[in-house]
Protein backbone atom coordinates (compact mmCIF):
# COMPACT_ATOMS: atom_id res chain seq x y z
CA UNK A 1 0.00 0.00 0.00
CA UNK A 2 1.17 3.47 -0.89
CA UNK A 3 0.26 6.76 0.87
CA UNK A 4 -2.13 8.81 0.10
CA UNK A 5 -2.81 10.49 -3.60
CA UNK A 6 -0.52 7.59 -5.08
CA UNK A 7 -2.64 4.94 -3.71
CA UNK A 8 -5.85 6.65 -4.54
CA UNK A 9 -4.83 6.96 -8.59
CA UNK A 10 -3.68 3.48 -8.63
CA UNK A 11 -6.91 2.36 -7.19
CA UNK A 12 -9.35 4.85 -9.55
CA UNK A 13 -7.02 3.34 -12.73
CA UNK A 14 -7.12 -0.10 -11.65
CA UNK A 15 -10.77 0.25 -11.87
CA UNK A 16 -10.41 1.14 -15.98
CA UNK A 17 -11.00 -1.89 -17.96
CA UNK A 18 -8.47 -4.01 -18.46
CA UNK A 19 -6.02 -2.36 -16.27
CA UNK A 20 -4.80 -4.85 -13.39
CA UNK A 21 -3.09 -3.44 -10.36
CA UNK A 22 0.33 -3.96 -11.68
CA UNK A 23 -0.48 -2.04 -15.05
CA UNK A 24 -2.33 0.62 -12.36
CA UNK A 25 0.97 0.77 -10.70
CA UNK A 26 2.88 1.79 -13.63
CA UNK A 27 0.40 4.10 -14.80
CA UNK A 28 0.66 6.22 -11.56
CA UNK A 29 3.86 6.40 -11.23
CA UNK A 30 4.19 7.13 -15.03
CA UNK A 31 2.32 10.19 -14.03
CA UNK A 32 3.90 10.87 -11.45
CA UNK A 33 7.02 11.65 -13.47
CA UNK A 34 5.81 13.66 -15.89
CA UNK A 35 5.75 17.27 -16.13
CA UNK A 36 2.68 19.15 -14.50
CA UNK A 37 1.38 20.44 -17.55
CA UNK A 38 0.83 16.47 -19.54
CA UNK A 39 -0.76 15.46 -16.20
CA UNK A 40 -3.32 18.72 -16.01
CA UNK A 41 -3.87 18.04 -19.97
CA UNK A 42 -4.94 14.61 -19.20
CA UNK A 43 -7.22 15.75 -16.41
CA UNK A 44 -8.72 18.21 -18.11
CA UNK A 45 -9.55 15.98 -21.36
CA UNK A 46 -11.27 13.65 -18.67
CA UNK A 47 -13.15 16.50 -17.16
CA UNK A 48 -14.47 17.83 -20.22
CA UNK A 49 -15.34 14.46 -21.65
CA UNK A 50 -18.22 14.65 -18.80
CA UNK A 51 -18.82 17.95 -19.28
CA UNK A 52 -19.28 18.36 -22.94
CA UNK A 53 -19.79 14.87 -24.46
CA UNK A 54 -23.40 13.82 -24.81
CA UNK A 55 -25.92 12.09 -26.45
CA UNK A 56 -27.34 13.60 -30.04
CA UNK A 57 -30.88 14.52 -29.35
CA UNK A 58 -31.99 12.74 -32.48
CA UNK A 59 -30.18 9.52 -33.20
CA UNK A 60 -27.74 9.24 -30.10
CA UNK A 61 -24.57 9.18 -31.41
CA UNK A 62 -21.87 11.09 -28.79
CA UNK A 63 -21.87 14.60 -29.82
CA UNK A 64 -20.89 18.32 -28.60
CA UNK A 65 -24.35 19.45 -29.64
CA UNK A 66 -27.48 19.32 -29.58
CA UNK A 67 -27.70 17.59 -32.43
CA UNK A 68 -24.31 15.19 -33.54
CA UNK A 69 -22.21 15.92 -36.44
CA UNK A 70 -23.63 13.30 -38.77
CA UNK A 71 -27.01 14.65 -38.05
CA UNK A 72 -26.42 18.43 -38.75
CA UNK A 73 -24.66 17.62 -42.21
CA UNK A 74 -27.12 18.54 -44.98
CA UNK A 75 -25.04 16.61 -47.37
CA UNK A 76 -26.22 13.26 -45.76
CA UNK A 77 -29.10 11.39 -47.43
CA UNK A 78 -32.09 11.81 -44.79
CA UNK A 79 -33.85 8.77 -46.86
CA UNK A 80 -31.48 5.99 -45.64
CA UNK A 81 -31.01 5.18 -41.85
CA UNK A 82 -28.53 2.89 -40.87
CA UNK A 83 -29.65 1.19 -37.07
CA UNK A 84 -26.36 0.42 -34.99
CA UNK A 85 -25.72 -1.16 -31.58
CA UNK A 86 -23.07 1.62 -30.15
CA UNK A 87 -21.35 4.90 -30.88
CA UNK A 88 -18.22 3.34 -31.62
CA UNK A 89 -20.10 1.32 -34.55
CA UNK A 90 -20.79 4.96 -36.57
CA UNK A 91 -17.46 5.62 -36.16
CA UNK A 92 -16.38 1.78 -38.01
CA UNK A 93 -18.87 2.50 -40.64
CA UNK A 94 -17.90 6.16 -41.59
CA UNK A 95 -14.43 5.01 -42.18
CA UNK A 96 -15.76 3.00 -44.80
CA UNK A 97 -16.65 5.97 -46.40
CA UNK A 98 -19.64 3.64 -48.07
CA UNK A 99 -22.51 5.12 -46.23
CA UNK A 100 -24.08 8.60 -47.12
CA UNK A 101 -27.22 8.20 -44.98
CA UNK A 102 -28.19 8.79 -41.23
CA UNK A 103 -27.75 6.57 -38.28
CA UNK A 104 -29.53 5.62 -35.21
CA UNK A 105 -27.72 4.52 -32.24
CA UNK A 106 -29.51 1.26 -30.31
CA UNK A 107 -27.23 1.79 -27.27
CA UNK A 108 -26.58 -1.94 -27.20
CA UNK A 109 -28.42 -5.35 -28.24
CA UNK A 110 -31.43 -7.51 -27.02
CA UNK A 111 -29.62 -9.81 -25.24
CA UNK A 112 -31.98 -12.08 -23.14
CA UNK A 113 -29.28 -14.06 -21.24
CA UNK A 114 -28.26 -10.13 -19.81
CA UNK A 115 -31.73 -9.40 -19.24
CA UNK A 116 -32.15 -6.57 -21.93
CA UNK A 117 -35.28 -6.74 -23.73
CA UNK A 118 -36.64 -4.42 -26.55
CA UNK A 119 -37.48 -1.62 -24.00
CA UNK A 120 -33.96 -0.80 -22.54
CA UNK A 121 -33.04 0.55 -26.06
CA UNK A 122 -33.97 3.39 -28.32
CA UNK A 123 -36.62 1.34 -30.30
CA UNK A 124 -39.11 3.19 -29.41
CA UNK A 125 -37.56 6.45 -30.31
CA UNK A 126 -36.52 4.81 -33.83
CA UNK A 127 -40.31 3.88 -34.35
CA UNK A 128 -41.09 7.81 -33.99
CA UNK A 129 -37.78 8.49 -36.44
CA UNK A 130 -39.54 6.61 -39.17
CA UNK A 131 -43.32 8.73 -38.62
CA UNK A 132 -41.68 12.15 -38.06
CA UNK A 133 -39.07 11.90 -40.96
CA UNK A 134 -39.46 10.86 -44.87
CA UNK A 135 -37.22 7.63 -44.28
CA UNK A 136 -37.30 4.78 -47.19
CA UNK A 137 -34.92 2.58 -46.28
CA UNK A 138 -33.63 1.30 -42.94
CA UNK A 139 -30.06 -0.84 -42.93
CA UNK A 140 -30.29 -2.92 -39.95
CA UNK A 141 -26.05 -2.85 -39.02
CA UNK A 142 -26.24 -4.32 -35.80
CA UNK A 143 -22.97 -7.00 -34.51
CA UNK A 144 -23.33 -10.50 -36.53
CA UNK A 145 -23.44 -12.36 -33.43
CA UNK A 146 -26.67 -13.89 -31.02
CA UNK A 147 -27.41 -10.44 -29.43
CA UNK A 148 -27.38 -8.91 -33.08
CA UNK A 149 -29.23 -11.07 -34.88
CA UNK A 150 -31.81 -11.66 -32.80
CA UNK A 151 -32.33 -7.53 -32.44
CA UNK A 152 -32.28 -7.67 -35.79
CA UNK A 153 -34.61 -10.13 -36.28
CA UNK A 154 -36.80 -8.09 -33.74
CA UNK A 155 -36.58 -5.06 -35.62
CA UNK A 156 -37.05 -6.47 -38.75
CA UNK A 157 -40.25 -7.98 -37.98
CA UNK A 158 -41.49 -4.91 -36.08
CA UNK A 159 -41.15 -2.55 -38.98
CA UNK A 160 -42.51 -4.89 -41.27
CA UNK A 161 -45.51 -3.58 -41.06
CA UNK A 162 -44.67 0.37 -41.44
CA UNK A 163 -44.00 1.67 -45.24
CA UNK A 164 -39.98 1.03 -45.13
CA UNK A 165 -37.30 -1.03 -47.03
CA UNK A 166 -35.46 -2.87 -44.10
CA UNK A 167 -32.13 -4.63 -45.14
CA UNK A 168 -29.68 -6.01 -43.24
CA UNK A 169 -25.71 -5.35 -43.79
CA UNK A 170 -23.92 -8.39 -45.74
CA UNK A 171 -21.61 -10.93 -44.16
CA UNK A 172 -19.26 -13.09 -45.27
CA UNK A 173 -15.85 -13.61 -45.36
CA UNK A 174 -12.62 -11.02 -44.39
CA UNK A 175 -10.75 -9.22 -47.24
CA UNK A 176 -7.47 -11.16 -47.55
CA UNK A 177 -8.84 -14.58 -45.38
CA UNK A 178 -8.53 -17.38 -47.10
CA UNK A 179 -11.77 -19.79 -47.62
CA UNK A 180 -10.11 -22.97 -46.02
CA UNK A 181 -9.71 -21.55 -42.74
CA UNK A 182 -13.20 -19.93 -42.79
CA UNK A 183 -16.05 -21.15 -40.51
CA UNK A 184 -18.92 -22.85 -41.98
CA UNK A 185 -21.46 -20.71 -40.66
CA UNK A 186 -19.45 -17.24 -41.99
CA UNK A 187 -18.87 -19.31 -45.26
CA UNK A 188 -22.47 -20.32 -45.78
CA UNK A 189 -23.66 -17.03 -44.94
CA UNK A 190 -20.99 -15.94 -47.52
CA UNK A 191 -22.96 -18.28 -50.20
CA UNK A 192 -26.46 -17.76 -49.19
CA UNK A 193 -25.49 -13.73 -49.76
CA UNK A 194 -23.72 -14.01 -52.81
CA UNK A 195 -24.27 -11.56 -55.95
CA UNK A 196 -24.41 -11.56 -59.47
CA UNK A 197 -21.45 -9.88 -61.08
CA UNK B 1 0.23 -29.79 -21.48
CA UNK B 2 -2.66 -32.11 -21.61
CA UNK B 3 -4.95 -32.11 -24.51
CA UNK B 4 -8.36 -33.96 -24.30
CA UNK B 5 -11.33 -33.34 -27.25
CA UNK B 6 -15.17 -33.37 -25.94
CA UNK B 7 -18.69 -32.24 -28.10
CA UNK B 8 -20.60 -29.61 -26.20
CA UNK B 9 -23.01 -27.13 -26.48
CA UNK B 10 -21.82 -23.15 -26.01
CA UNK B 11 -24.08 -21.50 -23.06
CA UNK B 12 -22.36 -18.72 -22.96
CA UNK B 13 -19.69 -16.19 -23.65
CA UNK B 14 -18.09 -13.45 -22.03
CA UNK B 15 -15.45 -11.08 -23.50
CA UNK B 16 -12.22 -11.23 -22.00
CA UNK B 17 -9.34 -8.50 -22.78
CA UNK B 18 -9.33 -7.32 -26.37
CA UNK B 19 -9.78 -9.83 -28.56
CA UNK B 20 -10.31 -13.14 -26.41
CA UNK B 21 -13.73 -14.71 -25.05
CA UNK B 22 -14.25 -16.87 -22.12
CA UNK B 23 -16.91 -19.95 -23.19
CA UNK B 24 -19.22 -21.26 -20.76
CA UNK B 25 -19.70 -25.48 -22.82
CA UNK B 26 -21.83 -27.98 -21.54
CA UNK B 27 -20.09 -31.11 -22.76
CA UNK B 28 -20.86 -34.57 -23.21
CA UNK B 29 -17.96 -36.16 -21.20
CA UNK B 30 -17.04 -33.16 -18.58
CA UNK B 31 -20.17 -31.53 -17.59
CA UNK B 32 -19.40 -27.68 -17.85
CA UNK B 33 -16.39 -26.22 -19.08
CA UNK B 34 -15.44 -22.95 -19.22
CA UNK B 35 -12.63 -22.73 -21.43
CA UNK B 36 -10.30 -19.30 -23.09
CA UNK B 37 -11.15 -19.25 -26.63
CA UNK B 38 -8.14 -16.70 -27.32
CA UNK B 39 -8.48 -14.07 -30.55
CA UNK B 40 -11.72 -15.12 -31.57
CA UNK B 41 -13.01 -11.61 -31.59
CA UNK B 42 -10.48 -10.72 -34.29
CA UNK B 43 -12.71 -10.24 -37.76
CA UNK B 44 -9.93 -13.37 -39.43
CA UNK B 45 -10.39 -15.94 -36.45
CA UNK B 46 -10.14 -19.53 -37.09
CA UNK B 47 -13.31 -20.20 -35.14
CA UNK B 48 -14.92 -17.28 -33.71
CA UNK B 49 -18.02 -17.71 -35.57
CA UNK B 50 -18.37 -21.86 -34.38
CA UNK B 51 -18.28 -20.70 -30.68
CA UNK B 52 -21.57 -18.46 -30.68
CA UNK B 53 -24.15 -19.78 -27.90
CA UNK B 54 -26.38 -22.48 -29.43
CA UNK B 55 -23.58 -24.09 -31.65
CA UNK B 56 -22.84 -27.51 -30.97
CA UNK B 57 -19.30 -27.95 -31.54
CA UNK B 58 -16.70 -30.55 -31.44
CA UNK B 59 -13.45 -28.98 -29.72
CA UNK B 60 -10.08 -29.78 -28.30
CA UNK B 61 -8.84 -28.53 -25.36
CA UNK B 62 -5.72 -27.52 -23.39
CA UNK B 63 -5.75 -28.56 -19.84
CA UNK B 64 -4.78 -25.08 -18.11
CA UNK B 65 -4.30 -24.67 -14.23
CA UNK B 66 -7.48 -22.21 -14.04
CA UNK B 67 -8.96 -22.54 -17.45
CA UNK B 68 -8.74 -24.42 -20.12
CA UNK B 69 -7.85 -23.24 -23.96
CA UNK B 70 -9.98 -24.06 -26.95
CA UNK B 71 -7.53 -25.03 -29.24
CA UNK B 72 -9.60 -26.15 -32.03
CA UNK B 73 -13.38 -25.98 -32.74
CA UNK B 74 -14.88 -28.35 -35.67
CA UNK B 75 -19.28 -27.42 -35.93
CA UNK B 76 -21.46 -30.20 -35.72
CA UNK B 77 -24.98 -28.05 -35.83
CA UNK B 78 -25.14 -24.44 -35.97
CA UNK B 79 -28.45 -24.11 -35.18
CA UNK B 80 -28.74 -21.12 -37.40
CA UNK B 81 -32.41 -20.51 -36.79
CA UNK B 82 -32.49 -20.13 -33.28
CA UNK B 83 -30.01 -17.61 -34.10
CA UNK B 84 -31.89 -15.44 -36.85
CA UNK B 85 -35.03 -15.71 -35.26
CA UNK B 86 -36.20 -13.57 -32.19
CA UNK B 87 -38.51 -15.27 -30.17
CA UNK B 88 -36.34 -18.34 -30.75
CA UNK B 89 -33.43 -17.15 -30.14
CA UNK B 90 -35.10 -15.30 -26.83
CA UNK B 91 -36.22 -19.27 -25.49
CA UNK B 92 -33.00 -20.61 -26.29
CA UNK B 93 -31.06 -17.81 -24.48
CA UNK B 94 -33.41 -19.39 -21.29
CA UNK B 95 -32.57 -23.34 -22.41
CA UNK B 96 -28.73 -22.05 -22.02
CA UNK B 97 -28.88 -19.84 -18.97
CA UNK B 98 -30.89 -23.04 -17.62
CA UNK B 99 -28.30 -25.50 -18.88
CA UNK B 100 -25.34 -23.16 -17.44
CA UNK B 101 -27.13 -22.85 -13.95
CA UNK B 102 -27.75 -27.01 -13.19
CA UNK B 103 -24.52 -28.13 -15.08
CA UNK B 104 -21.94 -28.82 -12.59
CA UNK B 105 -17.94 -28.55 -13.88
CA UNK B 106 -16.10 -32.00 -13.97
CA UNK B 107 -19.82 -34.25 -13.37
CA UNK B 108 -20.55 -35.65 -15.98
CA UNK B 109 -23.96 -35.67 -17.40
CA UNK B 110 -24.77 -36.93 -20.78
CA UNK B 111 -28.52 -36.15 -20.18
CA UNK B 112 -28.35 -33.39 -19.47
CA UNK B 113 -26.24 -32.89 -22.69
CA UNK B 114 -28.72 -34.40 -24.54
CA UNK B 115 -31.50 -33.01 -23.22
CA UNK B 116 -30.55 -29.29 -24.38
CA UNK B 117 -29.46 -30.84 -27.38
CA UNK B 118 -33.28 -32.15 -27.90
CA UNK B 119 -34.45 -28.83 -26.75
CA UNK B 120 -32.52 -27.02 -29.32
CA UNK B 121 -33.30 -29.31 -32.02
CA UNK B 122 -36.77 -29.24 -31.80
CA UNK B 123 -36.23 -25.27 -31.68
CA UNK B 124 -34.93 -25.24 -34.66
CA UNK B 125 -37.27 -26.86 -36.55
CA UNK B 126 -39.23 -23.55 -35.80
CA UNK B 127 -41.83 -24.85 -34.13
CA UNK B 128 -45.35 -23.03 -33.90
CA UNK B 129 -45.11 -22.56 -30.11
CA UNK B 130 -41.82 -22.36 -29.39
CA UNK B 131 -42.51 -20.87 -25.29
CA UNK B 132 -44.33 -24.52 -24.88
CA UNK B 133 -40.97 -26.22 -26.37
CA UNK B 134 -38.81 -23.83 -23.88
CA UNK B 135 -41.66 -24.86 -21.04
CA UNK B 136 -40.99 -28.47 -21.54
CA UNK B 137 -37.80 -28.38 -21.72
CA UNK B 138 -37.12 -26.37 -18.38
CA UNK B 139 -39.70 -28.66 -16.74
CA UNK B 140 -37.50 -31.90 -17.54
CA UNK B 141 -34.20 -29.85 -16.71
CA UNK B 142 -35.63 -29.26 -12.87
CA UNK B 143 -36.65 -33.19 -13.04
CA UNK B 144 -32.77 -33.91 -13.99
CA UNK B 145 -31.78 -31.55 -11.20
CA UNK B 146 -33.31 -33.88 -8.75
CA UNK B 147 -36.97 -32.13 -8.03
CA UNK B 148 -39.01 -34.27 -10.73
CA UNK B 149 -42.43 -33.01 -10.24
CA UNK B 150 -45.30 -35.28 -9.52
CA UNK B 151 -49.00 -34.89 -11.66
CA UNK B 152 -50.35 -38.37 -11.19
CA UNK B 153 -50.17 -39.05 -7.55
CA UNK B 154 -49.85 -37.25 -4.35
CA UNK B 155 -46.56 -35.69 -3.55
CA UNK B 156 -46.78 -36.57 0.07
CA UNK B 157 -48.61 -39.83 0.46
CA UNK B 158 -47.99 -41.33 -2.96
CA UNK B 159 -52.40 -41.94 -3.43
CA UNK B 160 -52.56 -41.92 -7.12
CA UNK B 161 -55.07 -39.98 -8.86
CA UNK B 162 -55.73 -36.67 -10.75
CA UNK B 163 -55.40 -34.60 -7.69
CA UNK B 164 -56.36 -31.13 -8.61
CA UNK B 165 -54.27 -29.09 -6.00
CA UNK B 166 -50.52 -28.05 -6.82
CA UNK B 167 -48.11 -27.07 -4.19
CA UNK B 168 -44.58 -25.86 -5.20
CA UNK B 169 -43.02 -26.52 -2.34
CA UNK B 170 -44.27 -30.03 -1.76
CA UNK B 171 -43.12 -30.52 -5.07
CA UNK B 172 -46.22 -31.66 -7.43
CA UNK B 173 -50.08 -32.60 -7.26
CA UNK B 174 -51.40 -33.03 -3.31
CA UNK B 175 -54.59 -35.10 -2.67
CA UNK B 176 -56.78 -33.55 -0.44
CA UNK B 177 -56.24 -34.73 2.60
CA UNK B 178 -52.38 -33.33 2.56
CA UNK B 179 -53.37 -30.31 0.40
CA UNK B 180 -52.68 -27.36 2.86
CA UNK B 181 -55.42 -24.34 3.36
CA UNK B 182 -54.91 -22.19 0.66
CA UNK B 183 -52.67 -24.46 -1.82
CA UNK B 184 -53.62 -23.52 -5.67
CA UNK B 185 -55.60 -25.26 -7.57
CA UNK B 186 -54.91 -27.20 -11.12
CA UNK B 187 -56.88 -27.37 -13.29
CA UNK B 188 -57.34 -30.50 -15.82
CA UNK B 189 -56.29 -28.61 -19.11
CA UNK B 190 -53.39 -27.27 -17.14
CA UNK B 191 -52.25 -30.48 -15.99
CA UNK B 192 -52.70 -32.10 -18.66
CA UNK B 193 -50.17 -29.92 -20.47
CA UNK B 194 -48.16 -30.08 -17.65
CA UNK B 195 -47.66 -33.84 -18.51
CA UNK B 196 -47.52 -33.46 -21.85
CA UNK B 197 -44.49 -31.16 -21.06
CA UNK B 198 -42.96 -33.72 -18.71
CA UNK B 199 -43.46 -36.59 -21.17
CA UNK B 200 -44.61 -35.75 -24.42
CA UNK B 201 -42.33 -36.36 -27.36
CA UNK B 202 -40.68 -33.10 -28.73
CA UNK B 203 -41.91 -32.81 -31.99
CA UNK B 204 -45.71 -33.22 -30.80
CA UNK B 205 -45.01 -30.65 -28.10
CA UNK B 206 -44.31 -27.56 -30.44
CA UNK B 207 -47.23 -28.15 -32.45
CA UNK B 208 -50.16 -29.17 -30.23
CA UNK B 209 -52.68 -26.59 -30.09
CA UNK B 210 -53.74 -25.39 -26.33
CA UNK B 211 -55.80 -22.91 -24.96
CA UNK B 212 -53.35 -19.68 -24.68
CA UNK B 213 -54.52 -19.15 -21.45
CA UNK B 214 -53.61 -22.78 -19.99
CA UNK B 215 -50.47 -22.39 -21.79
CA UNK B 216 -49.46 -18.99 -20.38
CA UNK B 217 -50.77 -20.78 -16.62
CA UNK B 218 -48.21 -23.84 -17.12
CA UNK B 219 -45.51 -21.71 -17.98
CA UNK B 220 -45.43 -19.32 -15.07
CA UNK B 221 -46.67 -22.60 -12.78
CA UNK B 222 -43.19 -24.25 -14.34
CA UNK B 223 -40.76 -20.65 -14.01
CA UNK B 224 -42.43 -20.33 -9.91
CA UNK B 225 -41.30 -24.15 -9.78
CA UNK B 226 -38.01 -23.80 -11.15
CA UNK B 227 -37.11 -20.59 -9.03
CA UNK B 228 -38.03 -22.18 -6.06
CA UNK B 229 -36.07 -25.08 -6.53
CA UNK B 230 -33.00 -23.78 -8.02
CA UNK B 231 -33.37 -20.11 -6.27
CA UNK B 232 -33.23 -17.86 -8.94
CA UNK B 233 -34.81 -16.81 -11.96
CA UNK B 234 -34.24 -17.43 -15.29
CA UNK B 235 -33.36 -13.89 -16.33
CA UNK B 236 -34.49 -14.51 -20.15
CA UNK B 237 -37.66 -16.65 -19.49
CA UNK B 238 -39.37 -12.66 -18.87
CA UNK B 239 -38.29 -11.59 -22.62
CA UNK B 240 -39.45 -14.79 -24.11
CA UNK B 241 -42.84 -13.82 -26.08
CA UNK B 242 -46.05 -15.92 -25.56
Amino acid sequence: MYEGPVQDLIEELGRLPGVGPKSAQRLAFHLLAVDRADAERLARAIVQLKERVRFCARCFNVSEHEECRVCRDPRRDPSVLCVVEEPRDVQAIEKTGEFRGRYHVLGGAISPIDGVGPDQLHIRQLVARLGEEDIGEVVLATNPNIEGEATASYLGRLLKAMDVRVSRIASGLPVGGDLEYADEVTLGRAFSGRREL
Amino acid sequence: MALYRDQGIVLRTYKLGETDRIVHLLTQGRGKVRAVAKGVRRPGSRFGGRLEPFSHVDLQFYEGRNLDIVNQAELITPFATVRSDWALSACGSTMVEGADRVAQEDERSNRLFLLLLDGLRTLAAAPQFPAVVLDAYLLRLVSLAGYHPYFDACSSCGAPGAHGVFSIAAGGALCRRCAPPGASVLDPASRALLMALLGADWAVLGATAVEPRTRRAAGALVHSFLTYHLGKPLRAWDLVPR
